[in-house]
C-alpha cells in the first residue's frame, strides 16, 4: 500500500523520465502491474498495429492512387472515387448482394427460428436433429459449392427431378439470370444451423415458469409464443440479424465457385466484384476504395438496425 | 434439410453413367468405392491434406498461446489502458475480413510473402483474434480470485500463474478454440486463394476447386467430385460426433459464423 501512495505522489512520471524514475516506478505494485499487464497484451497491440491500423492507412492512401502492383503508383486524386457513379458493375453488385441480404436473412431468421422451436420440444433423438441441422453450416464451403453446383444441375440435378417428378418443367437454375440468385438464397438456407444454436441456447433460458404461469391465465399455444417466447427471444433475434446481415454481405465462395457471378453478372456479389478488381485487373486503388465503401455500408447499416429495431429488444433487466 | 447430404453420399458412390440417370437412384447399384481412391489420387490430395494440417496445427499453437495470454492479461490485471486495449479489441471484430483484405495482400507482397504460409500463419501469433480473446477473457474472469492470490503467496509471478494455475484451468475453453481453429484452416478458401499458387503448396480447400474449375471445361467428373466433396466433409463430420458440446458452446459463447 506504502509503494502506491510513493507512487501517487508523483502526478507525471513521464515529465520527469529518467532510468532512475522509471526503475522506482517500475518498484511501485502500480508500476509493476501496468508493465506485465503490457507484456500480456502486447502481442495483441502489436497484431492491431500491423494486421489493422498499417492495413487502414495503406487502404486510405491507395484510394488515391492507381497501381497495378507492377509499374509504380501515381496519384491521381479523387478518380477513384469519381469512378464509382458511372461503374455499372460496382452498382450492379451492390444491388444482387443487397437483394441477396433482403431475401436471405429475414427468411434465414425465421427458419432457424423455426427449427430451433421444433427441437426444442423434449422428443426422443434431439441429439440427432441437432446435429443434421447443425451440420451443413460447418460443411467447407467449397464442398458446399460442389455439391449445391449438382443440385441445380439443369439435366441431371435433384433438384429439376424434383420438379419433373411433379410434373413441372425443367429450370435453367444456374444459366437463366432470373432463377440464379434465388437459388443461391435458396441454398444459404441450408446453412441456418449456427443461427439455430444460438436460438436453441436461448429458447432453453427462458423459464419453464413462464409458460406455466401463461397457461393458467389460459394462454394457448400461440398467445405463449407472442407474448413470452419471441419478447424474451428478441436480443437473440436481434443478435443474429446484426451477424445475418454482417456474414451476408460478404458471401463470396458460392458466387466465386457456383455461377463465378453469371449468367449476366446476375450473382456478381460486391466482395466478388471487389476480389476481381483487386486479383483479376490488379487495380489496386480502386479495389480500397471499393473496400471502403464496404466497410461504411456495413457501419451504415449496423447503425440503422441499432437505431431502428434496437429500442423495441426487450430485455429482462428491465422488468 | 439431410436430403443434400444423403445426395451427396449417394452420387459419390455411384457408376459415372448412373450418376445421369432418371429418375435419380438413391441407393447406387453397384455401389463404387474406387470413386474415392480416384478422386484423392487423381491430384495428390495426400500433399494438400498435409499442407492444410500443417497450417491447422501452426494455427492452432498460435491462437491457443497468444489469445489465452493477452486473455489472462486483460481479464486479471489492472492496469491503465486496459480498457481502452479491450474496446479496440471489440472494435477490430466488427471489421470485415475484406475490408483489409486488399492492403493486407498488398503489404504480404511487400514482404515477399507469396506463395508461402506466412500470411497464413503469422498473423495468428498476435492476439490470436479478437474473437478468441474476448472468449478466454470470459473463462478467466469466471475462475476465483483466491487461486491466484493463493499461488502468489507461493511465490508465482503473474507468468507462472497464467501458464501453470489458470491456463490449465481453461482447458474446455482451450479445446472449443482448437476446434474452430481447425474448422477454419480447414474450411478457408479466400485465404490460399489469395496467397498460394503453386499446386504442390495447395490445401485442400484450392485442391478441390481447382478440381472443379479444371473438370468444368471439358466433361465434368461429378461422381469424382463428389466424392472428393465427401471426403473433405467426412473429417469435419467425424471432429462434430467426438466433440459436440464444445461445438454447440462454441456457437453459443461466440455467435461464431459459418
Amino acid at each position: 500500500m506504502d509503494n502506491t501512495a510513493s507512487w501517487a505522489k508523483k502526478p507525471s512520471f513521464a515529465g520527469k523520465f529518467s532510468v532512475i524514475s522509471a526503475i522506482r516506478w517500475f518498484q511501485t505494485l502500480q508500476g509493476r502491474r501496468t508493465v506485465i499487464g503490457y507484456i500480456f497484451i502486447g502481442p495483441f497491440i502489436l497484431g492491431v498495429l500491423f494486421w489493422v491500423l498499417i492495413p487502414a492507412l495503406t487502404a486510405v492512401w491507395l484510394v488515391f492512387q492507381d497501381w497495378n502492383l507492377i509499374s509504380p503508383a501515381s496519384y491521381i486524386g479523387l478518380k477513384n472515387i469519381t469512378r464509382l457513379a458511372t461503374d455499372k458493375l460496382f452498382w450492379q453488385s451492390l444491388k444482387v448482394t443487397t437483394i441477396f441480404t433482403v431475401a436471405s436473412v429475414p427468411l434465414g431468421l425465421l427458419f432457424s427460428f423455426i427449427l430451433a422451436l421444433l427441437i426444442n420440444t423434449k422428443v426422443r433423438g434431439l441429439a440427432i436433429f441437432r446435429t443434421i441441422y447443425y451440420l451443413p453450416s460447418i460443411m467447407p464451403a467449397v464442398a458446399n459449392a460442389v455439391l449445391w453446383a449438382w443440385i441445380f444441375n439443369t439435366d441431371f440435378g435433384l433438384l429439376n427431378a424434383l420438379l419433373r417428378s411433379i410434373g413441372l418443367p425443367k429450370v435453367g437454375w444456374l444459366q437463366q439470370p432470373e432463377w440464379a440468385l434465388p437459388a443461391l438464397i435458396a441454398m444459404s438456407l441450408w446453412g441456418v444451423g449456427a443461427a439455430m444454436i444460438i436460438f436453441l441456447a436461448g429458447l432453453q433460458g427462458i423459464p419453464e415458469t413462464f409458460y406455466e404461469a401463461a397457461k393458467i391465465d389460459g394462454a394457448g399455444r400461440w398467445a405463449q409464443l407472442r407474448h413470452i417466447t419471441v419478447p424474451l427471444m428478441s436480443p437473440v433475434i436481434f443478435f443474429n440479424l446484426i451477424i445475418g446481415v454482417i456474414n451476408s454481405f460478404q458471401v463470396f465462395t458460392a458466387g466465386y465457385l457456383i455461377t463465378n457471378g453469371g449468367p449476366q453478372n446476375a450473382t456478381l456479389f460486391y466482395v466478388l466484384y471487389l476480389y476481381r478488381v483487386g486479383f483479376r485487373y490488379l487495380e489496386m486503388g480502386y479495389a480500397a476504395t471499393l473496400s471502403w465503401i464496404l466497410f461504411f455500408v456495413i457501419m451504415i447499416l449496423t447503425f440503422i438496425i441499432f437505431k431502428t429495431l434496437g429500442r423495441s429488444v426487450y430485455y429482462q433487466e428491465d422488468v | 434439410m439431410i436430403l443434400p447430404f444423403l445426395w451427396l453420399i449417394s452420387s459419390s458412390l455411384k457408376l459415372e453413367t448412373r450418376v445421369f440417370q432418371y429418375p435419380p437412384q438413391w441407393i447406387p447399384d453397384p455401389v463404387r468405392w474406387m470413386n474415392y481412391y480416384e478422386a484423392l489420387t487423381d491430384k495428390p490430395f495426400h500433399i494438400y491434406f498435409k499442407n492444410t494440417m500443417l497450417i491447422a496445427t501452426l494455427n492452432q499453437i498460435a491462437i491457443l498461446l497468444t489469445a489465452s495470454f493477452c486473455a489472462y492479461g486483460f481479464a486479471r490485471i489492472e492496469f491503465p489502458g486496459r480498457d481502452f486495449w479491450f474496446a479496440v479489441a471489440l472494435g477490430t471484430i466488427m471489421i470485415p475480413f475484406y475490408v483489409i483484405m486488399v492492403p493486407q495482400f498488398i503489404i504480404f507482397s511487400r514482404l515477399g510473402w507469396m506463395n508461402t504460409y506466412l500470411p497464413l500463419t503469422v498473423p495468428y501469433f498476435f492476439g490470436g483474434g479478437a474473437f478468441n480473446i474476448f472468449l478466454f477473457r470470459q473463462f478467466f474472469r469466471s475462475l476465483p480470485k483466491e487461486l491466484s492470490d493463493a499461488a502468489r503467496i507461493d511465490g508465482c509471478n503473474e507468468f507462472a500463474i497464467y501458464w501453470r494455475v489458470m491456463l490449465p484451468l481453461t482447458t474446455p475453453a482451450l479445446i472449443t478454440v482448437a476446434i474452430f481453429t481447425f474448422l477454419f484452416s480447414w474450411n478457408d478458401f479466400i485465404g490460399p486463394l489469395l496467397y498460394i499458387n503453386s499446386p504442390e503448396k495447395f490445401t485442400i480447400a484450392i485442391g478441390l476447386a481447382t478440381y472443379r474449375s479444371m473438370l468444368g471445361v471439358g466433361r465434368t467428373r461429378w461422381d469424382l467430385l463428389m466424392a472428393a466433396s465427401t471426403a473433405m466433409t467426412l473429417p469435419v463430420i467425424f471432429l462434430f460426433f467426438v466433440l459436440q458440446r464444445y461445438f454447440i458452446r462454441g456457437v453459443v459463447m461466440t455467435g461464431l459464423k459459418a
